[in-house]
């Protein structure tokens, strides 16, 4: 079971770094900031997937808590922030 | 050796796997902003979803899955809430939506 956590691991790390392309090149903000949600959420599952394979999921499931909550605040943070400063 | 739960985590987390795939393929190839984000948004829900119940069930019954079905019923709402944030910030904003018959119409802004 240990070789098939690392596989869909391994696998998720070559999407985060396809998303990856579309955060670098992507034209303008929203996109990039589209992209970034998507790669944290990736990372989320990775960070669980490690504790797995580590046998730790006890500390691992709460940093992946605390990337769950942070992930969302800032794209909502990111969403106001545009949307009060192209309204002027 | 294979219980029935360690066989129904990996479909599980084989399902997952499979629409982050989809969801990784629509937001590298769809034509705008809206059409990447109506992707991202329902397919990496639904990924995130099938993951961490599949991982749930691999953990057994414990504090720690608890934690981990926490996580999910907190994305699934949490998700769609940022996906339409970002989505009415872009259409105020100014970016245009991609009409039929365009060409590819990528200015973001």
């Amino acid at each position: 079971m240990s070789t098939f956590f690392l596989t869909i691991g391994l696998g998720l790390c070559v999407l985060v770094f396809c998303v990856l392309y579309r955060v670098v090149f992507g034209p303008g903000v929203f996109n990039r900031i589209a992209a970034l949600s998507a790669i944290g959420t990736k990372t989320l599952i990775i960070l669980l997937i490690m504790g797995f394979i580590y046998g730790r999921v006890e500390m691992f499931v709460d940093i992946s808590m605390v990337y769950a909550l942070l992930n969302f605040i800032g794209v909502l943070a990111a969403a106001k922030f545009l949307g009060i400063e192209t309204e002027l | 050796m294979m219980s029935g739960a360690i066989i129904l985590s990996a479909i599980f987390m084989l399902g997952g796997t499979f629409f982050f795939i989809t969801a990784t393929v629509g937001i590298l190839r769809f034509p705008d902003f809206f059409t990447r984000l109506h992707a991202t948004g329902k397919g990496d829900t639904l990924a995130v979803l099938l993951c961490l119940i599949g991982l749930a069930i691999y953990e057994g019954f414990s504090l720690t899955a608890l934690k981990i079905v926490f996580i999910a019923v907190f994305m699934a709402l949490a998700q769609p809430t940022a996906t339409h944030a970002i989505s009415r910030a872009a259409l105020r904003g100014g970016v245009q939506p991609w009409m039929k018959g365009e060409k590819e119409n990528d200015s973001g802004i």
